[in-house]
């Protein structure tokens, strides 16, 4: 493999990975809560939805972004309500918004598609190339040569990182995740760290979904993620509930990503007529993500979740 | 004196769905006292308190703060009120370290940002004036329960607390630690301006370091008296609503061949980290073997090991003469041997299952219960009624769940399935812990019983009291190995308290079964 393709297939990892960092560093903020999140995906599809609409329709990108994330609060918001507040099930309440937001989209995509006869195509981002930076050989075009989202996403780790071990803020979310009773008899607002940190990973995962369909794309496309969401889920349970982990782990997937659209684009073909094979399917390919992500987690060994992850928690419930 | 109390609460009331755990329930606690707040499990202690805490709303009643009635809808309003409250199961968050505990969920001298030096720093003085030693950077979740016990007090002095609220404090403590915390309680109310209230079913505990007490029967204030002037059998029988036996009588024992034999075992527990560490220990028929020991120290991996649902890392464990080490409980069915968990709830009953389903549990795959896999009805109705009759079980009828079951009736249900095969061996594990006295008495009458008929008995308990009433000789457990084996009559609380904390028993009398001396040494060898 030459440079050129090398800087590129990592420059793509960089791009990859930004949708998968926003939700899997949003979702961290809630898992680390106690709340478990697997509403990540519907809650990017909504957003690439809603991101994709609102910057058709105004023609800037950035109020797409906004959009994007006020839906993703919003829907979060009603999980948080269901489950925090009435105390349903956080897994099914999750599933079923994941197929609530799949049917949505779905068939609000195709009335927009009846509604407008001219193409669907949304303004997208500029390349943001940081002076300097940028020219530094190889490092400089992987990483100082993407969309202004890309480098937000990457901020947000040691955004996350300070928030989880330097502010009272961060003490108060880590202990409502492993025993909100003793948070509570602290007088730590329980459900209140749990719904802020639930919306806020909402807006972060709707935002992780608006970079495919106004960053990477200019258009949206039905189940558009592709269970990206579950991804950034794993990525999540892989870093071991850190920021840095989370990243690292987001990184692997995103960089999985890369390799295989690579691959279907035939870089391996030499390789693979030296082994006499004639085609490969491309089905094969797209799979290596999701198995980068079983093989991951195969080898993650024994996993530390949050004590109370999933629990609901009630004060007068003994 | 017309002296305005500290606190008064007055006619509280706090029902559940079902139960009225408070009834009108008055209490006074004046300036610079230890008031203890006695009353048997159930009796509606923690509840009282955690209404004082805030944490539970009162259906009625009202309360007083220096004379001022006060409404605490939350912890935090507590808080700011000067109450503190170190509750009977610790409210610590196991992987933050004993400052992060501390300061949780108070505002930083620095805004959002935490500052862990100067509370640090805090935590140190309080820790110095009140003999409080901790490592302000230890992540709790690895110290002792009486370390983090000391973490839980420091916790509300940090916060101001002038009205401290110590629920069941000794119950997790050796009994040289609960002297060290008696000093650490005179030394909080000495200038007066302080007070505690101290929980408690334990009456010596109650009589050694309280000025007044308040007793507490079935959600109901039964009295308040000066310390002073009542005795342990008065408490006791304000406690109970009857007389009661502080000795039960026992005939000697008469030890045959060995049962039970465990050399050299090491199992590991849930984190993977050696809980029991190469313990050797026998027991015969017709003996109770006592295993004494701060909870936390092995024995739930031990007994889960000789019960088959736990795989030991080394050593063996023979039962019969015969090898079971790596025998699961299905295999074990056929040495005959009974176990009654930790956790009756969890473990020792099926909650949502009858009665008659839970007695069968361990035996529906044979006849009478069941017919080429069919299931009798009559047979196991039949048999249900016979054990709920034999074990006094008070239960509508076979046909409800264990769920709906108190405490003592549960393990009534244990005791009946368990003990109703006649074992030849009994491993039983706190099987008095949260019972009431009544209830405890009977399982231990049942485990002479049970003796007497001839079965070798574990007894494990980290009530100090129960084992010397029940135990034959009694084995002491820390970290995993066996500190020394004693006899009841040759030792003191003290002594035990010491190898309960670690300290091996040096030139213990050659111990004592008449066959052959029990060795004390892990090794074991003979
Ligand atoms: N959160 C709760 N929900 C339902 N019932 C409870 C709860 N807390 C306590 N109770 C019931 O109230 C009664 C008193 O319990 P508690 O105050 O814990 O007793 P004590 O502390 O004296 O042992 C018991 O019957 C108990 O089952
Ligand atoms: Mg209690």
């Amino acid at each position: 493999m030459d440079m050129d393709a090398l800087i590129g297939l990592l420059h793509a990892t960089i791009r990859l990975t930004t949708p998968l960092l926003f939700a899997a560093i949003g979702g961290l903020y809630n898992e680390r809560a106690g709340v478990i999140n697997i509403a990540l995906e519907g809650k990017m599809l909504l957003g690439a939805l809603v991101g994709f609409m609102v910057a058709f329709s105004s023609g800037n990108p950035w109020l797409g972004v906004l959009a994007a994330a006020a839906s993703g609060a919003l829907v979060a918001l009603l999980f948080a309500y269901v489950t925090i507040t009435l105390g349903a099930d956080q897994i099914v309440s999750a599933v079923a918004i994941n197929l609530m937001m799949l049917g949505f989209t779905g068939v609000v995509f195709r009335l927009m598609k009846a509604a407008n006869s001219g193409s669907l195509s949304a303004p997208t981002f500029q390349e943001w190339t940081i002076p300097g930076l940028a020219q530094i050989p190889v490092l400089g075009p992987v990483l100082f040569r993407h969309l202004p989202l890309v480098y937000l996403a990457f901020l947000l780790v040691p955004l996350a990182h300070f928030i989880f071990y330097r502010t009272t803020w961060g003490l108060s979310i880590r202990a409502v995740g492993e025993h909100p009773r003793a948070a509570d008899t602290l007088g730590v607002k329980v459900r209140t760290v749990r719904y802020l940190t639930v919306l806020w990973g909402g807006a972060m995962a709707a935002i992780g979904g608006a970079v495919l369909s106004i960053g990477h794309n200019s258009t949206f496309i039905e189940n558009m993620t592709a269970g990206r969401g579950f991804i950034a889920f794993s990525a999540i349970v892989f870093g071991k509930w850190t920021p840095l982990g989370t990243m690292l782990a987001s990184l692997l997937f995103g960089f999985a990503d890369a390799l295989q659209l690579r691959i279907q684009a035939g870089i391996l073909e030499p390789l693979f007529r030296n082994l006499g094979i004639q085609e490969v399917a491309y089905q094969i390919p797209v799979m290596l993500p999701y198995v980068v992500t079983l093989v991951a987690l195969f080898f993650i060994g024994k996993s530390h979740w949050p004590a109370a992850a999933a629990i609901h928690y009630d004060r007068e419930e003994g | 004196m017309g002296e305005t109390p500290f606190l008064r609460m007055e006619e509280i009331v706090k029902t559940f769905p079902g139960v009225v755990a408070n009834d009108r329930v008055n209490l006074e606690v004046r300036h610079g006292e230890i008031h203890a707040l006695l009353g048997e499990n159930g009796a509606g202690k923690s509840t009282l308190m955690n209404v004082l805490y805030g944490l539970y709303q009162p259906n009625g009643g009202r309360i007083l703060l220096e004379g001022r009635p006060v409404a605490i809808h939350s912890p935090e309003e507590a808080i700011r009120l000067g109450i503190g409250m170190v509750h009977q199961h610790f409210m610590l968050v196991p992987p933050l370290t004993v400052t992060e505990n501390v300061i949780l969920g108070l505002p930083g001298a620095r805004g959002i940002l935490l500052d862990q030096a100067e509370a640090r720093q805090r935590i140190q003085e309080i820790a110095d004036s009140y003999g409080l030693e901790v490592d302000p950077d230890a992540p709790v979740g690895t110290l002792s329960v009486g370390v983090q016990q000391r973490v839980e007090i420091i916790k509300a002095l940090y916060r101001g607390a002038r009205l401290l609220i110590l629920d069941e404090p000794t119950a997790v403590l050796t009994p040289q630690e609960i002297q060290g915390l008696f000093t650490v309680m005179r030394r909080l109310v000495a200038d007066g301006r302080n007070a505690i209230v101290f929980i408690s079913h334990k009456l010596d505990e109650v009589m050694a370091i309280s000025d007044r007490v308040t007793v507490l029967r079935n959600g109901k204030d039964v009295a308040t008296l000066e310390t002073q002037a009542t005795n342990k059998a008065e408490l006791a029988r304000l406690m109970v609503g009857r007389e009661v036996l502080f000795r039960i009588e026992k005939p000697p024992a008469e030890p045959g061949p060995v049962v039970l034999e465990i050399q050299d075992l090491v199992v590991r527990d849930d984190r993977d980290v050696p809980a029991v560490r190469g313990l050797s220990l026998e027991v015969r028929r017709g003996e109770i073997l006592g295993l004494a020991g701060v909870d936390g120290n092995g024995q739930r991996e031990l007994a889960e090991a000789i019960a088959g649902l736990r795989i030991p890392e080394a050593g063996t464990i023979r039962i019969q003469g015969q090898d079971v080490t790596r025998m699961d409980a299905g295999d074990l069915l056929r040495f005959n041997l009974a176990y009654i968990p930790e956790d009756r709830q969890r473990e020792g009953l099926v909650l949502d299952f009858t009665l008659s389903e839970n007695f069968i549990a361990k035996r529906f795959r044979r006849p009478p219960f069941s017919v080429r896999g069919f299931l009798r009805h009559p047979a196991i109705l039949d048999f249900a009624r016979r054990l709920i009759r034999r074990f006094d079980v008070r239960a509508p009828g076979p046909e409800v769940e264990a769920r709906k079951l108190s405490g003592g009736n549960q393990q009534k249900v244990v005791l009946a399935r368990e003990l109703s095969q006649e074992p030849d061996l009994i491993i039983s594990a706190q099987a008095t812990r949260g019972l009431d006295v009544g209830a405890a008495e009977f399982v231990e009458q049942q485990m002479l019983a049970q003796r007497a008929r001839g079965a070798a008995v574990l007894y494990i308990s980290n009530e100090l009291e129960e084992i010397f009433n029940l135990s034959d000789r009694i084995a002491v457990i820390h970290r995993g190995e066996i500190m020394g084996v004693v006899r009841p009559d040759q030792v003191t609380p003290e002594e035990l308290g010491l190898m309960m904390a670690g300290i091996r028993r040096e030139g213990a009398p050659a111990t004592e079964s008449p066959a052959e001396p029990v060795s004390s040494n892990p090794g074991g060898h003979p």
